[in-house]
């Protein structure tokens, strides 16, 4: 069966192929690059590593035999290599502040963190998408305009504010602790209890975004012709909504997930530090005070590896859910 | 305190308070509408209501940044008494963990905090704007090579990169800005080069350009009028961005120090208070949000006004 510019259903399905493998190459290329960045910003530090670390009063012969044992001697593209070598096999260095090996550091934390981010993400996206599809149902009623009030205020809302409210309302009446303390023995049920607040902070300030760009999307659609034609075939609009517009709204609906699961994995740090929660944020932090730059330069790459992951996962999908991207080259 | 009060009774006090706020937007427009010339008083009668509550957010803020030192009770580092007074007699809303005026420090802290977000925006903005329109302007390797950059510094997130950078630089008031300015230019570069890459293109121009006008004269004379709505728009949600990062790292105790009387670092600093049942630390984090709030009104009306005038 022809398909457009007469090609048929099998080249289209093979260019769809190359295009995800080139946006996957790019994708890389993106992670090298990042790495890169992540490895020279430090080089540009004005002065020297070793002086800033050992402080006024060193020695030079000290500062000298601190230099061996970082691997500052060497040029900086070896070094380089080394790091990223080392990454690649799972050993990012040691710390400077406490000389553990920052694997160690992170392994647990790393996991905690992205719990507490999927917590959130099952909470919201579910949440944001079905409040979408009702407000624009809805749209242009009160129940419309007071949720988009309320949903402006609180992507405004700075995420410690959300989270020191819920601690008011739901810690101080008892409901659920504050402290989202971790203990190797509870079971996944207390640990979700456990980690609730956190993870509602997160939904709160992720959900009303999603929920706005959800609307905006169908809304958008709800112009064209074909909805025109649905309605005057006599269809409900829940069923216009739910079957004919939902569909074609899925690519930028799975674009703007994928770009709130990327802000909940920065919007972790603050929640992290209010709730005392051991996650990766929390360890960055700590090491930004303590200038603990090897786990600094470990945590941000980690994190900036999620967060470009992540955008490549919605360029994908959204490619593959609406095959018409393939022509906008 | 909050232990005891029920469900119900919050939500009348937020309906109350809603319906206060409600008011004195309504109150703020008719007075606009009555007493200024005629532009303004225009302008104002198409304000909806949720616009007018955040113009007048924003003067009050403006008014007390500008007047703290007459308008608060102590210096902003004068301690005055034992640490975490309750509210109340000489200490409207109690004193902070060092014994100073909790008040006193919420007003000076619109001076500082809002102060610093405004002069980071400003530079970011500067830099950003100019450097979008000029490779929308001039294109080839310059553009390229500039979106590329860009390209490079959003594939980090803000908030990691800004920590990052915090962590070669060292935390100081001036890095800060610096780094919060350098990673928020280059949101701006992104919108003001897609907007300007539209305007390049229409007719008038080639012929600006044909008649031998200079680089500058296409910028500031031909583009810049026809990009100012999105790119006014643009910076207030900016400021609500920079606002809220500076605010998230003097937070996370990165940001400005003490003794600077800052919002950020007031929630911190006075965080344990609320183990206690006490909402006094939510003052300063409220004065954040109900600023970024009152920006987002005023933008988001802003850019309705601006779609609908198209249609």
């Amino acid at each position: 069966m022809p398909f457009w510019d007469g090609q048929s259903r099998g080249d289209v399905l093979q260019s769809i192929w190359i295009m995800i493998a080139r946006r996957l190459g790019l994708g890389l290329v993106t992670l090298f690059v990042v790495s890169l960045l992540i490895f020279a910003a430090v080089e540009m530090l004005p002065g020297d590593i070793a002086e800033e670390i050992l402080g006024q009063s060193a020695t030079p012969e000290t500062v000298a035999a601190f230099r061996r044992e970082l691997g500052l001697d060497l040029p900086s593209y070896q070094r380089y290599l080394a790091w990223l070598g080392g990454i690649l096999q799972g050993d990012f260095g040691t710390s400077l502040a406490n000389g553990r090996p920052i694997s160690d550091l992170i392994a647990g934390r790393l996991s905690n963190t992205l719990f507490l981010a999927l917590y959130a993400a099952a909470i919201s996206v579910p949440l944001a998408i079905s409040l979408g599809i009702l407000v624009s149902l809805y749209r242009n009623s009160l129940f419309d305009r007071a949720v988009n009030l309320i949903t402006l205020s609180s992507i405004s809302f700075p995420e410690f504010f959300v989270a020191y409210i819920l601690i008011v309302l739901l810690s101080q009446s008892g409901y659920f602790p504050s402290l989202a303390t971790l203990s190797p023995g509870a079971t996944f049920a207390e640990t979700l209890y456990r980690t609730f607040l956190p993870a509602l902070t997160l939904t709160l300030v992720v959900t009303a975004h999603m929920m706005r760009m959800t609307r905006a999307a169908i809304i958008n659609l709800l112009a064209s012709p074909y909805i025109e034609m649905a309605r005057l075939k006599g269809l409900s609009p829940g069923r216009i909504i739910v079957k004919h517009a939902l569909p074609n709204a899925f690519a930028p609906i799975i674009n703007v997930i994928a770009l709130n699961l990327a802000y909940l994995i920065t919007g972790v740090v603050v929640v992290e530090v209010v709730f005392v929660y051991p996650g990766l944020g929390q360890l960055m932090v700590d090491s930004v005070a303590k200038r603990d730059i090897p786990v600094v330069q470990a945590a941000a790459l980690i994190f900036a590896c999620a967060y470009v992951l992540l955008n490549l996962t919605a360029d994908v999908l959204s490619t593959l859910s609406n095959p018409r991207l393939i022509h906008t080259r | 305190m909050a232990s005891s009060t029920p469900v119900w009774m919050i939500l009348i006090y937020c309906t109350i308070a809603f319906g206060c706020a409600a008011a004195c937007a309504f109150a703020f427009r008719t007075a606009v509408i009555a007493s200024m010339p005629g532009q303004v008083s225009k302008l104002a009668r198409s304000m909806p209501l949720s616009a007018s509550f955040g113009a007048l957010i924003i003067l009050i803020y403006v008014f007390v940044a500008l007047f703290a030192p007459w308008i608060a009770p102590f210096g902003e580092r004068e301690v005055v008494g034992a640490q975490y007074l309750p509210w109340g007699g000489d200490y409207l809303l109690g004193t902070d963990d060092l014994g100073r005026d909790m008040f006193t420090r919420l007003i000076y802290g619109a001076r500082n905090t809002v102060g610093i977000a405004f002069a980071t925006t400003l530079l970011a903005f500067l830099g950003g704007a100019i450097l979008g329109l000029l490779a929308a302007v001039v294109g080839g390797w310059i553009d390229e090579l500039l979106s590329r950059i860009v390209d490079i510094l959003m594939a980090i997130p803000a908030l990691i990169f800004a920590l990052l950078l915090l962590t070669i630089f060292g935390t100081s008031i001036v890095n800060m800005i610096l780094v919060i300015a350098l990673i928020d230019s280059t949101r701006v570069f992104r919108l003001a080069r897609s907007v300007a890459m539209n305007i390049v293109v229409m007719d008038y121009i080639e012929a600006a350009r044909l008649r031998g006008e200079g680089l500058g004269y296409l910028v500031v004379r031909e583009i810049l009028p026809n990009a100012a709505a999105p790119l006014i728009a643009e910076f207030g949600l900016r400021f609500c961005f920079v606002f809220l990062s500076i605010s998230a790292l003097s937070f996370l105790g990165l940001g400005i120090q003490p003794p600077t009387a800052d919002w950020g670092s007031m929630v911190r600093n006075n965080a344990t208070l609320i183990t206690f049942g006490d909402v006094t630390p939510l003052l300063p984090a409220g004065a954040i949000a109900l600023l970024t709030v009152a920006v987002n009104f005023v933008v988001d009306w802003m850019l309705h006004r601006a779609s609908g005038l198209k249609e």
